[in-house]
């Protein structure tokens, strides 16, 4: 018995060291937001400022345009995250539900697709949003990300795994194919959505590359891009790590608020895939 | 009257669809095409590559990544000597601690489950930009981690300013300075034997220490979903046999999660030859283009040094290796149920990648 005990201690042990390799990064960046550029590089590992300075963050909202960048970030990403969760169910119901010609070599080029990694893509899109005119814009930073063959696939999967009773149901009752999609099949499929919808406002709240090659004007920096400038070292001398990490706290914000609201759901994302 | 209810479907059909395909014709397929054009053109990156003034060089872009003698062909081989030691040290790391962390909170005894996996977690979600940014402000020469180094009395190096390697480094406390004649010259893609066995540079190390911290968490959640299909049962039932724990880990879980280990590793293989934004964000390939990565190197090529068809050129070797790995994946895959088109096992990892992809962007 006693053992085991021992044994179960030391684990927990283990497993809280681990825990806190994991969080303390995160504790120090907050904690080295708040003190003084001396205080950051003379105590790296103290949670406690030596005085509390709030010098870092009163510069981000005055000499850094951080509020400009954070509304781009906002612009983008809400507009991806409704564009995807609403084109992406409309493709993955057309490809679970609807009989036509040539779905299965969608599905499969949709499948050819996903295979494609992003970071190759940087040159070629660039490419095509100087021909189409729309370089420095939000059109070619928004549009491009507006669809993707991951988010059409899952909801594919989840579609095929409702029962197609209750929409047959509607259709003989007389519901068009659009209705039907909308007001009986969406409703439905509740928990596809919220699944889309975090991973894509995660995924355009934290895109950066598209960013670097889409744009080039300053008014157009997202906080990823622009925070990227503030370590690119546009900022004169010193290493300012106060100022640095406050913007590295504040762009974190809303994706940890996501993920605290919906920790579960997140938790369960791959486990629901895998029941998919 | 005919139609009953599957009238209009086709129509239907094609316009739920088209928003999705014209958006990723426009900026998915056909930008790959042009491209695929530049990088066997000499566009200079004025006007329209499709313009007069750019013209057909056959494979000349490609030849001078890897046949010809010269700055290109060396920083390219620079790139992929950086880039293999970054997988060749993320990818059994990240694997063998997220199994680990996945086995550990997958415990049914373990109080606060929610806690650790959070913890394990959350760094996944975090930008890029932000946690590189939090750890170049650790690795600093007088941060966090050279005060904690400097506790076990270790002088810690100036990590992000140091290029030389860590097999150099170690060869070196065998008195081994310089390169043995037969290791001088002559390796591939214009690199001599002994710059191909650096290791990955002291500065690599932060990437590679970062990389497993950031992706831990996500193939944690992999492993965890693949253990809770091994079920309860077969844990009892090794249980009463009085299994002990290593055993049952190396007898019976492991051969149980092949197919998961197969995918958290295909997918590791995939991310990391993707290695960017971090590279951007620490000086763009600097100590010593010790951190230059070939996704890093063709960008900088293409957009900061005007050389689109080598750039262009570069992006398509990267294409093809990272395919050829995807591919590899699905052939391994779709081998275990012959016949079946889009096996149940295939469509299971597509849909844990696809659940990874839209989160993660880049």
């Amino acid at each position: 018995m006693t053992r085991l005990r021992a044994s179960a201690i030391a684990s927990y042990l283990m497993l809280v060291i681990l825990a806190l390799i994991y969080i303390y990064p995160f504790l120090l960046s907050l904690a080295g937001s708040f003190k003084t550029d001396a205080d950051a590089t003379n105590n790296p590992l103290s949670l406690l400022p030596q005085t509390w300075s709030f010098a870092a963050y009163e510069r981000l909202f005055t000499q850094v345009p951080l509020p400009l960048w954070a509304m781009n970030s906002v612009i983008v990403a809400v507009i991806v995250t409704l564009g995807r969760v609403f084109l992406d169910s409309l493709a993955g119901y057309a490809l679970s539900r609807l009989q036509f010609r040539g779905r299965t070599v969608v599905f499969a080029g949709l499948i050819a697709v996903m295979a494609v990694p992003n970071v190759v893509l940087l040159i070629p899109r660039f490419l095509m949003i100087k021909e189409l005119g729309i370089y420095n814009t939000y059109a070619g930073m928004i549009i491009p990300l507006l669809v993707d063959a991951a988010g059409i696939f899952i909801m594919k999967q989840f579609f095929e795994s409702i029962p197609v009773s209750i929409e047959e149901a509607a259709r003989i009752d007389g519901a068009g194919i659009f209705r039907t999609f909308w007001t009986i099949v969406l409703p439905m499929a509740r928990p596809a959505l919220v699944t889309l919808f975090i991973l894509s406002f995660q995924g355009s709240w934290n895109e950066f590359a598209h960013f670097i090659i889409s744009r080039q004007s300053t008014d157009l920096n997202t906080l990823t891009t622009g925070v990227a400038s503030l370590f690119s070292g546009q900022l004169g001398s010193g290493n300012q790590f106060p100022l640095k990490l406050a913007a590295a706290v504040l762009m974190t914000i809303p994706v940890a608020v996501l993920f605290f609201i919906f920790q579960r759901k997140i938790m369960s994302t791959t486990e629901g895939a895998e029941k998919g | 009257m005919a139609k009953g209810i599957r009238g209009g479907e086709a129509s239907r059909g094609w316009l739920f669809i088209s928003p999705a395909l014209v958006i990723i014709g426009l900026f998915l397929v056909l930008p790959i095409v042009l491209a695929l054009w530049v990088s066997f053109s000499d566009w200079n990156g004025l006007g329209s590559p499709l313009g007069g003034n750019t013209s057909f060089v056959g494979t000349k872009n490609y030849e001078k990544l890897i046949l010809d003698p010269g700055l290109s062909q060396r920083d390219f081989g620079t790139s992929i000597r950086n880039n293999f030691y970054y997988v060749l040290f993320v990818v059994p790391l990240q694997t063998a601690l997220a199994l680990f962390l996945a086995v550990q909170v997958n415990r049914r005894i373990l109080k606060a489950r929610g806690f650790f996996r959070t913890a394990f977690y959350f760094p996944s979600v975090t930008s890029s930009i932000a946690i590189t940014g939090i750890f170049i402000f650790l690795f600093s020469a007088s941060g966090a981690i050279n005060a904690l180094l400097g506790w076990l009395g270790i002088n810690g190096p100036n990590w992000l300013a140091d290029p030389s390697g860590v097999f150099h480094n170690f060869l070196t406390l065998f008195g081994v300075n310089s390169p043995p004649a037969a290791l001088a010259a002559g390796g591939p893609l214009g690199i001599s034997w002994w710059e191909w066995l650096s290791g990955p540079s002291v500065a690599m190390c932060m990437l590679i220490v970062l990389a497993v911290f950031t992706t831990s968490g996500t193939f944690m959640l992999i492993f965890l979903a693949g253990l809770q299909g091994i079920g309860a049962e077969i844990d009892e039932a090794a249980l009463m046999d009085g299994t002990g724990p290593f055993r049952k880990f190396f007898s019976i879980t492991l051969p149980m999660l092949k197919p998961t280990l197969f995918t958290v590793i295909t997918l590791g293989l995939i991310g990391t030859w993707q290695l960017f934004d971090q590279i951007y964000l620490t000086g763009g390939g600097k100590p010593g283009k010790t951190l230059l990565t070939p996704a890093y190197l063709s960008y900088q090529t293409s957009f900061n040094e005007l050389n689109w068809g080598p750039g262009a050129a570069m992006a398509f070797l990267l294409f093809v290796l990272i395919v050829l790995l995807t591919l590899l994946q699905r052939y391994v895959l779709r081998d275990r149920n012959k016949g079946e088109k889009l096996d149940k096992e295939l469509q299971r990892q597509i849909a844990i990648q696809a659940s990874i992809r839209s989160g993660k962007t880049s």
